[in-house]
This record gives structure tokens, sequence and C-alpha cells, in this order.
């Protein structure tokens, strides 16, 4: 019974109760910590949600592990995002928010990326489809690129974007190019240039759609015309 | 007919009794008040601008009394363009398309700090003032305006149609942007018009 879990968990606390430092943490680390040795660099404790930090090249079998394993079956991907310090010797850090709704518990994952080395990471799409946008746009604002990623591109610039990662430190508020340069580039965007037909129709996922829908599209039935 | 004219074509008389239903006009001042009070919007809402807009059109401020009760939510049918928001430069070719789909006569109105001049987005993703991409006609103050500021911009539009003239006829020329460069206005003046004030004098932008 998937939903049995439950009624082993213990009720969330309060916000209230909650220390900054020395709250308990997440039974999850302790056991990626004896699962992954090698992997799980140290844990922190921060107003009561637990941070995990692992080695980036053994990050897709961590987060396999997490969403399987009968004990954690963290079933939902709620983000995927990086942190970049102002201090240049920081390394760059990606974090994973991660849901468990069985036994509602949170883990924040997070891998360091040294800024001397290309930035790359393994995708976690093969095991949450949520990762799909939410590596796109991690990839549009920060550069990082999630090998294994279906469809890498940018999301919320548009894709012939030239002037960079808007996010990262080096990046001026402004935008690299002058103002005319920015708007000529703008209205020079085909906005519809890359767009796959799955995103435009409903024709390829046709086999996927609920019977009821199928049979009035197959009766000629159409919406938005 | 009322008009009565003598056989010696010299004189013009009258009987009042028989005027009703006659008016005498000029073909401006009849086409203009005609345009000027059903003017259709063409909502272009992005941002909190859009929901002042919608408080003007709702029951409470009632743009209906100014003709514009029917929201054109095709450009193919508006008249005037009210972009309510801020403007991303994503969205620039877009809005631009929009406007080249509004048939003539045209107007547009720039509602809020932000549609008017970037606002307080002086940054990397935010166009800075729509009349940079599409000539507008009233700027409206205010972050955002209420609803009172936007019909009083509305209300300077139709005095705008008002005061126009069917020989001015160059005014219903469609711009073109420049082929090259797909903008209306040079360069150097959009950089003018994207040169920051207030406190986004001291960011630096690095070399382009």
């Amino acid at each position: 019974m998937p939903g049995s879990a439950l009624t082993d968990a213990p009720a969330p606390a309060s916000p209230k109760e909650v220390s900054h430092t020395g709250a308990a943490p997440n039974p999850s680390a302790a056991a990626l910590a004896e699962r992954f040795p090698l992997a799980v660099e140290r844990t922190v404790v921060t107003w009561g949600e637990t941070v995990v930090f692992v080695r980036p090249g053994s990050v897709l079998e961590i987060m396999q592990w997490l969403h399987d394993d009968p004990t954690q079956r963290y079933d939902y991907l709620s983000d995927v995002t990086a942190v970049e310090y102002r201090d240049a010797d920081q390394p760059i850090e990606v974090v994973w928010h991660l849901r468990s709704l069985p036994f509602r518990r949170f883990l924040r994952v997070k891998a360091q990326l040294s800024k001397i080395e290309p930035l790359e990471i393994p995708s976690v799409w093969s095991i949450w489809k949520s990762a799909d946008w939410l590596e796109r746009e991690c990839y549009d604002m920060f550069g990082i690129k999630f090998s294994g990623h279906p469809d890498l591109r940018r999301i919320l610039m548009w894709e012939q974007y030239r002037e960079g990662f808007p996010l990262r430190k080096d990046f001026p508020l402004r935008g690299r190019f002058s103002r005319a340069e920015q708007l000529r580039q703008a209205l020079a965007q085909n906005p519809e240039s890359r767009y796959s037909m799955e995103e435009l129709t409903v024709a390829d996922a046709f086999e996927d759609l609920p019977e009821d829908m199928r049979r009035r599209l197959s009766a000629g039935e159409r919406t938005g015309e | 007919m009322g008009l009565t004219v003598p056989a010696d074509h010299k004189t013009v008389s009258y009987v009042p009794e028989s005027q009703e239903g006659w008016v005498a006009t000029r073909l401006d001042f009849l086409v203009n008040w005609s345009r000027a009070n059903s003017l259709w919007p063409m909502p272009f809402g992005t941002a909190c601008c859009a929901i002042e807009f919608m408080a003007t059109a709702a029951s409470r401020f009632d743009l209906a009394r100014f003709g514009m009760e029917r929201m054109s939510f095709s450009p193919r049918q508006a008249d005037v363009l009210i972009c309510a928001g801020r403007v991303p430069f994503k969205l620039a070719p877009i809005i631009r398309r929009i406007w080249q789909q509004m048939p003539q006569p045209k107007w547009s109105i720039s509602m809020g700090a932000c549609a008017s001049s970037g606002g307080m987005f002086d940054n990397y993703a935010v166009v800075q003032g729509i009349d940079t991409i599409i000539p507008v006609d009233v700027y409206v103050p205010g972050c955002p305006p209420r609803p009172e500021g936007l019909i009083h911009g509305i209300r300077l539009l139709q005095e705008k149609v008002k005061n126009e003239r069917r020989a001015d006829s160059y005014i219903r020329d469609e711009m073109l942007p420049d082929p090259s460069s797909e903008l209306y206005i040079p360069p150097s003046v959009i950089n003018e018009l994207g040169e920051p004030f207030g406190n986004s004098v001291h960011q630096n932008r690095s070399a382009p």
C-alpha cells in the first residue's frame, strides 16, 4: 500500500520550534552517508532543513537510490537550481530540492562545481521528468551543462541570446551589449524558430491522450481555432 | 426637404419646422468624433498595470462610458494598443507584430512607468520603453497608474483623435522600420533613451 508510510512518519514540526543549527537531521542523510561513504562529503542542518553535499560524479547514482529505495522514496523533485557566491574562489553549487511524499521528508542535495573546470553535471531527467525545464532554466541562467538531458536549450531567454548567462556574477546587470544592439537582436529573434512540433500540436501526443479526448478529436472537434 | 432654392439661385430659404433629421457639420469633425468615441482597445497586459486596466474596464470606473467596452483580443479589429506592464526583450517581436497586424487608423497608449521607460527594471531583460519598438501616442505615468490616470490618458488620446485632419494623410501612413536593423528610430537615440538614471547610474556596464 503506497500510503502506509504516512502513519509511521512524525507530524511536521512547526517553524516556531526549529533552531538555527542543531535541529535533528533528516534520517535520509545518515542513510546516504552509510550507503555512499565516499560520495557524501558532509551534512549540514540549517533551520531544520538538511543539506547533503555530494560529489558531482556520483549525483546520478545517489539520486537514483534516493528515488528507488523503499526506505527513502523521494518521488518529487521540486527544484533544480544553482548558487554562485561573490567570492571568486568559492565553487558553484548545484542544488536539488527533493521531497518524499510517503515519508514527509525534505532533503536538499548540493554538489560543488569548480569554476576552473567546465561546468558539467549529470542530468536527473531519467529519474524525474520534472527536471526537464528546471535544468533548462539552470542552464539558461548559469550555463551549467546537464549531460544526459534530452533537450538542453534556453528556456527563459530566447534561444539566439548571445550575451551569456545572466545570473553569473561576472554578468553586468544591464547585459553586455548596448541597448540598441540588444533591441536589434531581440527583434531579429524568431519566436517560433525552434519550437518542436510536440509543443505546438497535440498530434504527436495523440496516443497518450485520455480516451474521451481522443474520441472527440477523432470526431473533428477542435479548440482554439 | 427643409432647404428650398428659388429659381434665381441667389437666395436660400428654409422652413424651421421641416429641419428635423438634418445636421450640417465638417466631415473631419464627424469622422473624428465617431472614431474617438468608439476606440476598441487591444489589451496588452503583462504585469500589475493590467490589474488596474481591468479595474478601469470594470463597473466602478466603467470604460464603456468612453465607447471602449469592447476589448479586442484580436489585433485585426483593434484601434488602440494599450501596453500595460513591462515588456521583456523576448516579447519585443511579439508586440511589434501585434502592432503591425492592427489596421489603420491605430493609436497606442503606453501605460505605466515600465512600459514608458523600463521603470525600475533597468536590467538585461527589459525593454527601456516601448517607444523604442512601436510609436506611442500617450504615456500614462504611475506605478501602476490608478484607473483615473488611465482614463485621463484615454481622454487625452480622444482629444488627439478629434484634432486630426483628413488632409494630413501622412499621419495614417504605416511606419516602416529600417530593413537592416528592424528599428524605427536610430540606434543612438535608443541608447540615449536607455541611459541609466536614478540609482542605476552607480552600476557599470562592461564594454560591448
